[in-house]
């Protein structure tokens, strides 16, 4: 049994170092001056920490202009997808009115459909606009989602239906009982859907990469994906850069692990 | 008493519109009118940078599925598919079963497998490249301490692929882990307790109990992780750009080609509907397996 354990702790602690791996090479790599990495004999620390990496990055980039479109972008997305969910989601498990189960039979179907067979309308339509390049064009496609409603649909089914007509009784609107009584309830599923909301609009790529064509308003994501260059690539700034890619959404994800495993592996269903 | 009623339900009616309004307005423009519009668009010769457009029925679909290169990229695509998922999924059932026992630094090995989840696709198709960077790079060093003298992963046509998908399993192990971690606490511990009592070996356990017992959770994970590789673009476009020698080319790497570096929008919207139908027969086989496992 001893063995055995030993065996299991053995394997897991060889996987989880191979899967640290990048991150480490990442980190390490990120502190290294430019010239640094170009040597035959590899080494793992870097010969003197430097934070050049991080400088060039904001100097020879405008990397801190892509991280604050990034936190913009993602911070409305997240929050007005929120409401328009809420909203959705109540009036498709609360209220009744004609064509209700037709709406959502749509809903639901249309959770099938991946975003690469609907990019080339929506972009045709954006630019019809006139907002390619602005950050109405980056966020509109997200400001509402078949897959939020339906979660907070399902979420809202869960609850007793009894607190709502207790509020009614009351004389609450309906608009009271979803913000008084509802919403201080669904925190759980709230923290859910923005968590994966965020992460999502966060590490969307194609459709950032698609809609913006001014520097000034590419994300980050985009911006770091066109940092590749030339013969002699400069490593250490892409390595910062990527470090202060991922950073937002490491920190929230050691913060608030078993949330974060909970809303994925929940909303599983949805890519 | 039957007014009130209908004055209700108007009421409701009315607030229902208003609530379901802002998201529908969102869901049918970026929905629902594109996958129809982009139905039309692929019977047509269009550009993306003008209206013009000529009929050419089937003609698309024709030429599509006669184009060598998206040939490659259907290809491609079925290889990676066929390279990602039984070995990734094969790995993380692994790793959910190991992770499956009283351990200490439970919380630190589930975080490490997860980490990579939650990191962006662009950030790590650069750490990726940079490691495997044939003369300087992690990966080769490594290698070379053994002997070996590692190839040019991104620039040889032959092991481009394999980086591309070795950097996939890596990052989507934890998903898969998590969703088999959750199945795996609904195996009854008793029925292990008594196989121990019977003398049955571990690797019969995983055999005739935990695989059996895990049938919806793999089935699942199967389907959605064929579904997501169908799909994959990001690491494509860092990492190689769909070369060399369109080793790499993928199915929306090539529509995103066609869509938006030569501006064929009808052509690509052919590439779009056939995309969407061959994820569509997934997902209702997806469906088909959550009912008949209910």
């Amino acid at each position: 049994m001893r063995i055995k354990k030993f065996v299991v702790y053995l394997v897991l602690f060889a996987m989880a170092i191979v899967m640290l791996i990048p991150f480490a090479w990442m980190v390490l790599s990120s502190f290294k001056e430019a010239d640094e990495v170009f040597t035959y004999e590899m080494s793992w620390l870097p010969s003197t920490l430097t934070l050049s990496g991080y400088g060039r990055a904001f100097t020879e980039q405008p990397f801190l202009r892509y991280g604050l479109n990034s936190v913009f972008v993602s911070t409305i997305i997240t929050i007005i997808q929120l409401i328009t969910s809420v909203l959705a989601g109540y009036a498709f498990a609360r209220l009744k009115f004609v064509g209700r189960n037709l709406v959502f039979m749509i809903y639901l179907a249309a959770m099938m459909i991946p975003s690469q067979a609907t990019i080339i309308p929506s972009y045709i339509l954006i630019r019809k606009a006139g907002l390619i390049d602005s950050y109405a064009g980056l966020t509109l496609p997200f400001l509402a989602g078949p897959f939020g409603a339906f979660m907070m649909r399902q979420f809202f089914l869960s609850m007793p239906e009894s607190l709502e007509e207790a509020g009614i009784i009351d004389g609450c609107s309906r608009f009271q009982v979803l913000t008084k009584i509802i919403l201080p309830l669904s925190k759980p599923a709230l923290a859910s859907l923005g968590l994966f909301t965020f992460m999502g609009a966060w590490n969307d790529f194609m459709w950032p990469l698609i809609i913006i064509n001014r520097d000034s308003m590419r994300t980050l994501q985009v911006g770091l994906s066109l940092m590749r260059s030339d013969i002699y690539p400069d490593w250490p700034m892409m390595m910062a850069a990527s470090v202060l890619a991922t950073l937002p959404i490491m920190i929230a994800f050691l913060s608030a692990q078993k949330q974060f495993v909970e809303s994925l592996t929940f909303t599983g269903v949805k890519y | 008493m039957h007014f009130r009623w209908k004055r209700l339900g108007n009421e409701q009616t009315k607030t229902a519109l208003l609530a379901l309004l802002p998201s529908f307005i969102i869901f049918a423009a970026f929905t629902v009118y594109p996958i129809v519009y982009s139905l039309y668009l692929s019977f047509f010769n269009a550009s993306l940078l003008s209206s013009n457009r000529t009929y050419v029925g089937l003609a698309n679909y024709s030429n599509l599925l006669q184009n060598p290169t998206f040939q490659k990229a259907v290809e491609n695509t079925l290889q990676y598919t066929i390279g990602v998922v039984p070995i990734g999924i094969a790995l993380s059932l692994g790793t959910a079963v190991l992770l499956n026992n009283q351990l200490r630094f439970r919380s630190f090995f589930r975080a490490s497998f997860f980490a990579p989840v939650v990191t962006s696709m662009v950030a790590v198709s650069i750490v990726w490249t940079w490691m495997l960077e044939p003369n300087y790079g992690l990966i080769n060093n490594l290698l070379g301490l053994l002997g070996i003298a590692g190839p040019g992963w991104l620039t040889d046509p032959a092991w481009s692929m394999p980086s591309v998908i070795l950097l996939s399993i890596w990052k989507n192990l934890g998903f898969n882990m998590v969703i088999f971690l959750a199945g795996l606490q609904n195996i009854p511990a008793d029925i292990y307790e008594s196989a121990s009592l019977d003398g049955v070996t571990p690797f019969q356990k995983l055999r005739y109990i935990t695989i059996p017992m895990m049938r919806g959770p793999i089935g699942f994970a199967f389907i959605v992780s064929m579904i997501k590789s169908m799909q994959v673009f990001g690491q494509i476009y860092v990492m190689t750009g769909g070369g060399p020698a369109n080793s790499t080319m993928v199915v929306v790497y090539y529509l995103y080609q066609q869509a938006f570096e030569f501006y064929r929008s009808g052509y690509a919207s052919a590439v779009a509907w056939v995309l969407f139908a061959a994820i569509l027969v997934l997902t209702l086989i997806q469906n088909r397996l959550i009912k008949t496992e209910v």
